[in-house]
């Protein structure tokens, strides 16, 4: 991609997708968030600089079989850490169109959310990657990667939809 | 400071809650406990080749955990001998020296003073000797675990674990080579929380089913079973303030190797068949018994799948660092170890994420000023001392919560 030459309708696209899925996560609309995904999906939040998931520890490495289960979880009630929710508020800025990926529209953005609990309020702020893929039924999301920008760091609990 | 009257604050069935809240308690604890007991580290092959280096800790207190050009393992404080700068600022890799960025002051790996700038300026200096990096008095490892300890002497490594150090066997059995290696790299949780409540909570029986009973049901898990009213397993104070939730027997009644991870020999055929090769005979019961569920007092946690470091900052700040057990020679096992321990631990963690929430809601309680104790009794009256000495009860009882404090009363005792 050239500069310049942005598909502006395409990114706008991507966008509304990225925001909507923000707000989802920070309503707890678990059911709407989780049928974002595709049946391929992977949602990673590596730990430190980590490349290789499949060697390295990871803060959370879901395919979407586990993806189902963490939702499942949350639906539950009685997952304590998000019992009762955090109240979130999360903002998606720098949205970027990187390229394509056999096929999937990939994008790039920043966030920064804040969570409030009886612990106090929590920032985390990262660079997030989205693999995106448009089907019949518009667009999914195959693949959400969030790198903290404290990932090397000790972390209060994230039991929220980051 | 005023002295601290142990014996009216840890009774044989309950505890008092100003343990877990009183900045003065942790104090003395750093003192009696983390700076002269046995503390674990870390492990050789996190510093595989010589020269390499990974940072790691003894209570607040940084170490970095060397290994020198002659291939030896260190412990080495971070701190320049000179104005006690940082003399290392990453959390890992490799290096011959250490150069202090204040003035230039440069340290071996092994921790000896090479050589300062402008040396002209130390006429009369000859005991560069006494001006090397300061080291842990005392070092020891088992099975390649590293224990450092701030007291110059006491008694070894081996008498402090006592009857803990056979865990560390049952754990490098598992691999075909017979060695761990820890080359996942580290989570790290932090929790507003007292180090003690992780401490009890590690080989606790009694919570799994009420703080994860959401995991338990949705991913249709046998481990609840392991810790219900009816299960065989037991609680076990092993002494010396290690504790045991030895699931052994009821992986015996269930009689299938591999059981314990949730699997099977089939869908493990390269680490089964690797395993049966080693061990022969004795493989069937090594593959049925499983892992270790050890709590080595005062920080580490033999976790069967992964292992905990508990690390305290403050009275009410700790970290919990937590890697996926890795054994050599095993691939294929080792993929599904991490992939495990990734969806159970660490901040987000299917399972840890709500021991956390419970252990910062356990410390917000332990602040209201009534009934001011924490009970104990659970199991108190069907309590077993075994052969050997060592104490068990029902997998649910508090049979190792009780070891613990006995232990820890001990040592705060023997203070001064």
């Amino acid at each position: 991609m050239t500069m310049g030459a942005v598909d502006v309708e395409l990114l706008r696209e991507v966008e509304q997708f990225i925001y909507r899925e923000a707000r989802l996560a920070d309503e707890h609309d678990y059911a709407g968030w989780e049928a974002l995904w595709t049946d391929d999906a992977v949602y990673w939040v590596p730990a430190a600089d980590t490349t290789d998931p499949t060697t390295q520890m990871s803060i959370i490495h879901d395919n979407r079989s586990r993806i189902r289960i963490r939702i499942r979880q949350l639906e539950t009630g009685k997952r304590h850490a998000q019992a009762p929710p955090s109240r979130l508020c999360r903002t998606v800025t720098n949205v970027e169109l990187l390229g394509d990926r056999d096929g999937d529209v990939v994008a790039g953005a920043n966030v920064l959310v804040v969570e409030s609990r009886e612990r106090g309020l929590t920032l985390w702020a990262g660079r997030c990657e989205y693999r995106l893929r448009r089907g019949d039924e518009g667009w999914r999301m195959a693949g959400k990667t969030v790198r903290l920008v404290d990932a090397d760091r000790a972390l209060h609990t994230l039991a929220f939809l980051i | 400071m005023t002295a601290i009257a142990w014996d009216e604050l840890i009774l044989p069935d309950r505890v008092h809650g100003s343990l877990y809240t009183d900045p003065a308690v942790f104090e003395a604890e750093m003192e009696r406990i983390w700076y002269r007991t046995w503390v674990y580290v870390g492990h050789v092959s996190e510093v595989p080749r010589a020269n390499d280096f990974v940072m790691k800790s003894i209570g607040p207190q940084p170490v970095i955990m060397t290994r020198d050009r002659e291939g030896t393992v260190r412990l080495l404080l971070n701190r320049c001998s000179h104005r006690a700068n940082q003399v290392c600022a990453v959390e890992r890799g490799s290096a011959r020296t250490f150069r202090c960025p204040y003035h230039g002051w440069t340290f071996s790996n092994d921790g000896s003073l090479l050589g300062y700038p402008f040396n002209s300026g130390y006429q009369g200096l000859e005991a560069r000797g006494e001006l090397g990096l300061a080291q842990v008095p005392r070092m020891e490892t088992i099975h390649g675990f590293v224990f450092g300890s701030f007291a110059e002497e006491g008694e070894t490594l081996l008498e402090h674990l006592g009857a803990a150090a056979e865990a560390f066997d049952r754990l490098a059995r598992l691999s075909p080579e017979g060695e761990v290696e820890l080359t996942a790299g580290w989570l790290k949780h932090r929790v507003r929380a007292n180090w003690k409540m992780l401490l009890e909570n590690e080989t606790d029986g009694y919570h799994p089913q009420f703080v994860h009973s959401s995991i338990f049901s949705v991913a249709q898990s046998g481990i609840g079973d392991l810790y219900s009213d009816a299960s065989i397993a037991l609680s076990r104070d092993l002494g010396k303030g290690h504790t045991e939730a030895d699931l052994r027997p009821e992986f015996r009644r269930r009689g299938v190797p591999l059981g314990w991870f949730g699997t099977t020999e089939e869908r493990l055929p390269d680490y089964s068949a690797r395993m049966r090769a080693v061990h022969g005979e004795a493989a069937d019961s090594i593959l049925v018994d499983g892992s270790p569920h050890v709590m080595v007092f005062p920080n580490l946690f033999i976790a069967e799948i992964q292992l905990f470091v508990i690390q305290p900052f403050a009275v009410d700040d700790t970290v919990q660092h937590v890697t996926a057990v890795q054994l050599k020679g095993a691939p294929d096992m080792n993929r599904r170890l991490l992939q495990q321990t990734i969806g159970s631990v660490g901040p987000a963690g299917l399972l840890l994420a709500d021991d956390s929430d419970m252990y910062e809601r356990n410390q917000r309680g332990a602040r209201v000023r009534r009934p001011e104790w924490l009970v104990l009794r659970r199991g108190l009256h069907r309590e077993r001392v075994e052969e050997n000495g060592q104490r068990s009860g029902h997998v649910t009882d508090e049979v190792p919560i009780r070891g613990i404090w006995r232990h820890y009363r001990s040592l705060m005792e023997n203070g001064a």
